[in-house]
């Protein structure tokens, strides 16, 4: 039977658990391919129903899930090499160009501003709130 | 003239339930988080792909805010489902739908088609409800 012919709510069914194997395994080296195929699609049947489900092809959906881990890894201070490699990329080079075309920014950059964000709100933390929820709150 | 919205505040009866609620089940990020005091915190997080719009994940609790009385029907009226919060969106209703009911996501109403597209809505953990859309083209 051809994909089409599945009923609906199946489809959506193995298209979000393809999303939610992404989420899980993001760090790992996933085969985009073998996903496709355990849901029981082509690669492309498989990419055309995910983009439309998630506004992303599945490559595109892994990159973005994997930058966004690095900017919290990054937030934390950790090395933007053992960020590289804790969110799956083999070439911490590779990474970094990646980060720069989505962010506009290098992830040492961004790490760097992050630190200094958190530096400030540690030395004073009303910088992170606005004011009027400051004097509402008795904070100041 | 009035630009844009930065932050909006959803009140929580418990913060770390909500940090857990927001982040882990509906995928936002968190953007801001402070302590405030030994007693107090300052919670901010953003839908995954608005980045530059902060939900205030703010206590009900008696402080300066709210004195008891007020904290007390506070917590009542979000309890009782009392507010809708706001509108999101996503691409894929029932995708999205399957998804965060798999994840335990409460929903008051499952999705229906209305004129501007599809809509279903959902509460948090606190009791708040929102309204999850996929607009048409058009909208």
């Amino acid at each position: 039977m051809e994909p089409e012919h599945y009923p609906r709510l199946y489809l959506y069914r193995r298209i979000v658990q393809a999303k939610l194997f992404i989420d899980r395994h993001y760090a790992e080296n996933i085969d985009l391919e073998q996903i496709a195929d355990e849901a029981y699609f082509s690669r492309f049947h498989f990419s055309r129903l995910f983009k439309n489900a998630y506004g992303k092809t599945p490559h595109h959906y892994l990159t973005k899930v994997r930058m966004d881990n690095a900017k919290q890894l990054l937030t934390q201070g950790i090395p933007v090499a053992e960020v590289s490699f804790t969110i799956g990329f083999d070439s911490s080079t590779s990474f970094a160009t990646l980060f720069k075309k989505h962010f506009g920014v290098s992830p040492s950059g961004y790490q760097a501003r992050q630190l200094k964000k958190l530096t400030s709100f540690a030395a004073n933390p009303l910088h992170a709130v606005p004011n009027c929820f400051a004097e509402t709150c008795g904070w100041k | 003239m009035i630009t844009k919205v930065t932050h909006m505040c959803v009140y929580v009866l418990d913060q770390d339930s909500a940090y857990d609620f927001y982040v882990n089940k509906l995928g936002f990020k968190v953007h801001t988080d402070v302590p405030m005091g030994p007693d107090a915190r300052w919670l901010t997080v953003t839908p995954p792909e608005q980045h530059e719009l902060e939900l205030t994940l703010f206590p009900v609790r008696e402080g300066s805010m709210f004195d008891a009385e007020t904290a007390r029907t506070m917590t009542d009226l979000v309890k009782k489902g009392t507010f809708g919060a706001a509108v999101f969106t996503c691409h894929d209703l029932m995708a999205t739908y399957q998804e965060l009911k798999g994840k335990g996501v409460e929903f008051k109403k499952a999705p229906t088609k209305e004129f501007y597209g599809f809509e279903a809505s959902f509460k948090d953990d606190s009791g708040n409800w929102f309204s999850l859309a996929q607009l048409t083209q058009e909208q």
